[in-house]
């Protein structure tokens, strides 16, 4: 397996043992980031009423907070400082995520090739803000970022001479508070809405535990070593030496050495490099998902389960008597499955002894397919005793790898794919057992896969695992790739339970499920 | 796996405490050094337009009346502008040498200069140079000065040709 997935797999592993998969920062980092943003905003404001936007008093407005309001207005000063450093590393895990578990290609390029653009908005938000300090260090920010746009040729003149003649009017400086204060942030509102534009269940707010202690964290940050100035700006000197802040100025030392020509080229070479990624190789998406209404009744569970809002509901269109129906946009597909899975015409006690047809389904692995795999899996899995069927996805621990354990598997694309009712099918059709594997707890490759499998089998969702299937004899254990002895481990000591279950069990009346679905 | 309750709350404190050392290193450190102790810079920071490659020349009656008659004008003043040249020498060092095309696609446009130069703190002789006229062989401009240098000062040499050149400020 690639090295740096392997990586990432362990430091998921290392926080999964501290925080536990609901509060895994790793399985977090979206809302982390707008977790921080909301400390960001919250600590903005309360600077905003003491900031003094004009040139002459912006350094000891900050100065005055920083020391005489050093229990207030020190605090949210650092607070807001140490929190955009932190939202800069949790995007920068966000993006090694998702290029480590290869979720950067194929289907996901919208969010890749628009995650870039937004990183610019934090990271130019950034850079203004430290300009509006006036210290030291803003006015470096101010000169060379006045290079930077020198070089551009969209200006005439020279910004750089400007600020060197002393001609920085109050008014642009104004300007960049402006800017900071309400430009940015609302061009950073709308990047970070194109960019999960295409997913649905988007999460915005971080489980509590979490919140609460990077809050906690801050604080205690921001009490202990709090945000300073550097001496105030003078154009007549040059500090030799400025504690810079790397997550948003990196950039900076570079014009030290180069051509502010030669900057651009390099960070914007980065920047299209980074944006054609998805292509570079890309990666193929499986054929999208069809409706087939002659088995919808346009209940819609389909289309809320769709992590990529591929799917929409609009009035019937083929007279049947239902009100709705659905239809997949193919473009948006990124062919995971889960609509089989949420369909409840998915059910494989309908229509025994021919194709099974569902209301939407996967043209290259159908909900017949699945049936038909199962029943070859029980006729393989007989010959051991107790028989398990083992279902797994293509996207973490491949379930065939226990078949030399004693069981038979069948893999689908994602663990959502699985109709409830297929894995009540496969106990009344013969099997002791259904081990269930998938990606990790708090993971999925398809983002909800193994989240609406949990609910549905936990009676929360749609179509529900029916009260009548003996859980017992399901287990559920997950993990990656790089997790193969913890699975063995998990199947073998579900095989020993199953053993002591007896397998005297077919049609004892509770899993006969068979008269309340067919038809349905 | 199982990790008891008081061990896990340990844990969860080691990763915050890592993961704010990290915020507070990098938002201070490494610290960026820009000069030693004992240096200063000099900083060269200008806009110039040149002289023409070529006089404007006023056309007689003749030559007009060869021309397409929405290309009549009576004076033709080729577009192009001299290159600049200059040099910035320090105690009879040459710190910086420039040769600058006229931007702009008729090379028409006039010039932006930004050179910062470090120096040693102290004495020196400033002297610079500058040439805006091909036609012209040698400096049209020249500047000589003796200055001193405080630690981490920045002194701009600037030029503006209505002031007569090269100035300090
Ligand atoms: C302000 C910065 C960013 C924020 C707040 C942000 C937030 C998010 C959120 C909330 C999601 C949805 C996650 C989910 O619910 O499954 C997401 C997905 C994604 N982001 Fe970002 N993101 C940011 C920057 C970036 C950057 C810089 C990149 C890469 C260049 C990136 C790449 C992706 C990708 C590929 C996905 C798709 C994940 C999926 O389909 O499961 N993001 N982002
Ligand atoms: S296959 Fe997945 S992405 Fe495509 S429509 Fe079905 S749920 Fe949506
Ligand atoms: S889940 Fe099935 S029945 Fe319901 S709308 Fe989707 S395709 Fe139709």
């Amino acid at each position: 397996m690639n090295p740096v997935k392997r990586a990432y797999r362990g430091l998921e592993a290392w926080f999964n043992l501290s925080f536990g998969p609901e509060w895994n920062p790793l399985y977090n980092l979206g809302t982390l980031a707008f977790f921080f943003f909301w400390v960001v905003l919250v600590s903005g404001l309360y600077l905003f009423i003491f900031f003094d936007t004009s040139i002459a008093g912006a350094y000891a407005s900050v100065e005055y907070m920083t020391h005489e309001q050093w229990y207030l207005g020190g605090v949210m000063r650092s607070l807001h400082r140490y929190a955009s450093d932190a939202a800069v590393i949790t995007i920068l895990l966000h993006m090694l995520r998702e290029f480590a578990l290869d979720r950067y290609r194929g289907f996901r390029w919208f969010s890749w090739f628009t995650g870039v653009p937004t990183l610019w908005f934090v990271i130019t938000l950034g850079i203004t803000g430290y300009w509006l300090v006036w210290d030291e260090l803003g006015l470096y920010v101010a000169l060379l970022s006045s290079r930077l746009m020198d070089a551009l040729p969209i200006v005439s003149g020279s910004m750089t001479r400007d600020f060197l003649e002393g001609q920085l009017t109050d008014r642009f400086f104004t300007l960049m508070g402006f800017l900071h204060l309400l430009g940015q942030p609302v061009l950073l509102v709308f990047a970070i809405w194109i960019h999960v534009k295409r997913l649905s269940h988007v999460r915005i707010s971080a489980p509590r535990g979490l919140a609460i202690g990077s809050l906690a964290a801050l604080l205690v940050l921001s009490f202990a070593l709090p945000a300073e100035s550097h001496a105030p700006a003078n154009l007549a000197r040059v500090a030799p030496v400025l504690k810079l802040d790397w997550f948003y100025l990196n950039v900076y030392p570079l014009l030290d050495h180069w051509t502010a020509g030669k900057t651009w080229t390099l960070t914007l070479g980065v920047t299209f490099l980074l944006m054609l990624m998805p292509w570079l190789p890309p990666k193929k998406t499986g054929p999208a998902a069809e409706v087939h209404l002659e088995a919808c009744n346009g209940c819609g569970q389909c289309a809320d389960d769709c992590p990529f809002d591929a799917i929409s509901v609009r009035p019937r269109t083929d007279g049947a008597r239902w009100s709705h129906e659905v239809v997949v946009q193919p473009n948006l597909c990124a062919s995971c499955g889960i609509c089989v899975g949420s369909c409840p015409s998915s059910n494989p006690f309908r229509q025994r002894g021919k194709p099974l047809v569902t209301g939407i389904d996967m043209p290259n692995y159908s909900a017949d397919d699945m049936r038909t795999r199962t029943e070859q899996a029980l006729k393989r899995a007989r010959q051991g005793a107790p028989r398990i069927i083992a279902f797994g996805c293509d996207n973490a621990y491949d379930a065939s790898r226990l078949e030399p354990r004693g069981c038979a598997a069948v893999n689908v694309f994602c663990a959502g794919m699985l109709p409830a009712t297929l894995v009540e099918y496969a106990l009344k059709k013969g099997a002791d057992g259904v081990f269930i594997t998938g990606c990790r707890t708090g993971d999925c490759f398809f983002r909800y896969g193994n989240v609406w499998l949990d609910k549905r089998f936990e009676g929360n969702r749609k179509p529900r695992l029916r009260a009548g299937a003996d859980r017992k004899r399901i287990r559920i254990y997950r993990g990656a790739e790089t997790d193969g002895a913890r699975i063995d481990a998990a199947f073998d000591d579900f095989r020993v339970y199953l053993g002591t279950l007896g397998t005297d069990h077919a049609d004892d009346g509770t899993r006969a499920v068979e008269a309340t679905h067919e038809g349905a | 796996m199982k990790v008891p309750e008081v061990r896990r709350l340990l844990l969860q404190g080691f990763n915050y405490a890592l993961f704010m050392a990290v915020v507070w290193y990098f938002s201070l450190y490494p610290a960026h050094r820009r000069l030693a102790d004992d240096e200063a810079v000099i900083t060269l920071a200008f806009g110039h337009t040149s002289q023409r490659v070529e006089e404007c020349r006023t056309l007689s009656q003749e030559q007009l009346n060869e021309l397409a008659p929405n290309m009549r004008t009576a004076v033709d003043c080729p577009r192009e502008r001299s290159p600049v040249r200059l040099e910035l020498t320090l105690d009879d060092e040459v710190a910086t040498r420039m040769d600058l095309v006229a931007p702009g696609l008729y090379k028409d446009q006039g010039v932006d200069v930004y050179r910062d130069i470090t120096a040693a703190v102290g004495e020196h002789r400033l002297s610079v140079w500058l040439n805006d006229d091909v036609n012209v062989d040698g400096p049209t401009y020249r500047f000589e000065r003796a200055i001193e240098l405080q630690p981490a000062q920045r002194l701009v040499v600037t030029f503006d040709a209505t002031r007569g050149g090269f100035y300090l400020k």
